[in-house]
């Protein structure tokens, strides 16, 4: 490997750093399993977390090889410090160790190499983390039903909760795919956490959210002066994700520029920063996402096919709510619960006619949309049951779909064309049962509790308005606190004279 | 009376882990303290079953190595073998100090 993966040569500490101060004493007090190695991997100095770690005392260090003391799975063929004496920067493995008292124990490694002031390489510092706690606790956190902060019971959900352990310990890049709040990103910290890579950084970069320009310079990072404004060196999202994972959201919007430097990296795994002569080694596990059909995008000449290839290694379709059914109660007692905790609400569930709505709906934006509503209801709701009237006007008064505003006509279009095929429904219809449902629902209650429908209330409000003002609708509008033009389509929905 | 051993190696040494052992090294010590009839076997993949059944099939009594799971270790025991572990050191230098009944579980022979 060349020069150019090794850091400039550090400064000259001043001051406090002059003194000499005693190695053992400084590590003894860590909380780590601590090792410190030559370049030929000999243990030369261990810590007293790293004695009670792995039985050995530290007078018998400085003789014999680490992987006698370490003893860990990663010892033999696989060291990592091997690899990491040609690469700078440090890393970080999950394995396991077994000591001398016979007990194989789960532990966190990070390696790290150690240099002289002027930048040469003259051993390894190792911390152990023991992490069999944290399993334990892992197991309790987690709940029947969830992984990370997936929920679901579906059979799609189970098998997606199968696959990621698998997923996890490879280091393969992995393609997700699905709608809108189908919950990609959470799959890809699920895959993270679960990782060997848990305890270096998740770095989230939407690759729609900038222009091309910018990203290349949020991604791969800049050097001082590579362009006007450019007035100190930038790591770059790349760089700053060593030895984690990068997940790349909206991977169809970046742009074709953008997708060679990709693949560049993908092959290579060197980060060229802006302006920079230089290239950096970088061990990142890239995750790349999208709502798109990258395959289409391909045949158009918008996505490169080769970068798709280097991408799709590990390939997972995350699916839409509306082929989980199963997961809706599920999901809306675990979000209600999320909310009444957040909020303090003394809200304990869904009422019949508020559950029937919710399930019979078919939830275009997924679960994003599942929880909006939830959360909404959580804070309109001031007694112990969400009614239907808690719940966003558009679900009890659906919008009819020809009233419906072009973009969400796009988007409920696009959810609602796949049902035909899946469930073999006529999307008009499953509208028209859903509405016949509600209608229903609305007038069992106007018998019961007649004037008390938020509708009702909300024309009252307008009428008392338009009175109080007589018949200024400016003023109405500003009364009620709302736009002209709202005041004008809610006078047309009621039907209100004026 | 001689005494069958196997030594779990890496390389030359004695390997560090049990489980992870993929090359042992049986030997037969005879009643004067010679050693005799030394072969190497390769196994194909480190397989704690595998490496069971061997030493069981070999007749091994002794057996030497690094770190060993406690389910292991009192599982051979069980099975009338003498497990020497947390040795450290080049297998020649181990098995020389084994036949002069100078070895035991945990030492570290550094030339």
């Amino acid at each position: 490997m060349s020069d150019k993966m090794h850091p400039d040569p550090l400064p000259h500490e001043t001051g406090t750093l002059d003194l000499s101060v005693a190695l053992p004493f400084i590590i003894d007090e860590l909380p780590l399993g601590v090792i410190v190695m030559d370049c030929e991997r000999h243990a030369a100095l261990l810590n007293r977390g790293m004695e009670a770690l792995t039985g050995f005392h530290r007078k018998e260090a400085g003789t014999i090889a680490c992987r006698h003391i370490v003893r860990g799975d990663f010892c033999l063929e696989k060291c990592p410090v091997l690899s990491m004496s040609r690469v700078s920067g440090m890393m970080c493995i999950e394995g396991n160790i077994v000591n001398r008292e016979r007990q194989k124990i789960p532990v966190r490694v990070t390696f790290a190499p150690i240099r002289d002031s002027q930048g040469h390489h003259i051993g390894f510092f190792e911390t152990f983390e023991d992490i069999r706690a944290l399993g334990a606790q892992e197991g309790k956190k987690s709940g029947a039903y969830t992984f990370g902060q997936l929920v679901g019971r579906s059979p799609q959900m189970e098998q997606i909760y199968r696959f990621l352990p698998m997923i996890a310990q490879s280091n393969s890049s992995v393609l997700l795919t699905g709608e809108t709040g189908t919950g990609k990103d959470l799959v890809a910290e699920a895959i993270h956490h679960e990782s060997s890579r848990a305890k270096g950084a998740f770095i989230k970069v939407n690759c729609g959210a900038l222009p091309a320009t910018l990203l290349e310079s949020e991604l791969f990072g800049h050097q001082k002066g590579a362009f006007t404004g450019a007035v100190e060196n930038k790591p770059g999202r790349f760089r700053l994700a060593h030895n984690g994972t990068l997940f790349l959201a909206e991977i169809g919007d970046l742009p074709l520029s953008l997708q060679v430097k990709l693949l560049t990296f993908l092959d290579d795994r060197i980060v060229h920063p802006l302006g920079s002569t230089k290239g950096f080694f970088c061990d990142v596990r890239v995750i790349a996402a999208t709502h798109r059909n990258l395959e289409q995008m391909v045949r158009e000449g918008s996505f490169r096919e080769d970068l798709l290839f280097r991408l799709n290694v590990v390939r997972m379709q995350v699916p839409p709510l509306r082929e989980r059914r199963d997961d809706v109660q599920l999901l809306l007692d675990h979000f209600l619960q999320t909310f009444v905790s957040k909020f303090k609400k003394p809200t304990i569930g869904f009422s019949a006619d508020a559950l029937q709505i919710l399930l019979s709906y078919h939830y275009p934006g997924n679960v994003r949309e599942l929880k909006n509503i939830v959360e909404y209801a959580s804070n309109v709701c001031q007694q112990n049951q969400i009614l239907a009237e808690h719940l966003p006007a558009y679900l009890t008064n659906p919008i009819p779909l020809e009233q419906t505003p072009v973009s969400s006509t796009r988007q409920r279009s696009t959810s609602l064309s796949m049902n035909p095929e899946e469930n073999g429904e006529n999307p008009d219809q499953a509208a028209l049962e859903r509405k016949i449902i509600i209608d229903a629902i609305l007038k069992t209650r106007e018998g019961k509790k007649e004037g008390s429908e938020w509708p009702a209330i909300e024309r009252k409000m307008i009428v008392d308005a338009i009175i109080k003002t007589q018949g200024r609708l400016n003023k109405a509008a500003a009364v009620l606190g709302w736009s002209r033009s709202k005041l004008y389509r809610k006078i047309h929905q009621y039907g209100i004279e004026t | 009376m001689t005494t069958k051993v196997l030594i779990c190696l890496y390389e030359n040494e004695v390997c560090p882990r049990f489980d992870l052992t993929r090359e042992v090294l049986i030997a037969v010590i005879d009643k004067d303290s010679t050693v005799r009839a030394e072969k190497e076997v390769v196994l194909p993949q480190a397989s704690l079953d595998m490496l069971c059944q061997m030493i069981l099939t070999e007749g091994i009594q002794v057996v030497i190595c690094g770190g060993i799971e406690e389910e292991y270790y009192q599982y051979l025991k069980w099975k009338n073998v003498k497990v020497l572990d947390s040795v450290v050191g080049d297998c020649k230098l181990v098995l020389q100090r084994l036949a002069v009944g100078r070895l035991k579980s945990g030492d570290i022979l550094v030339e």
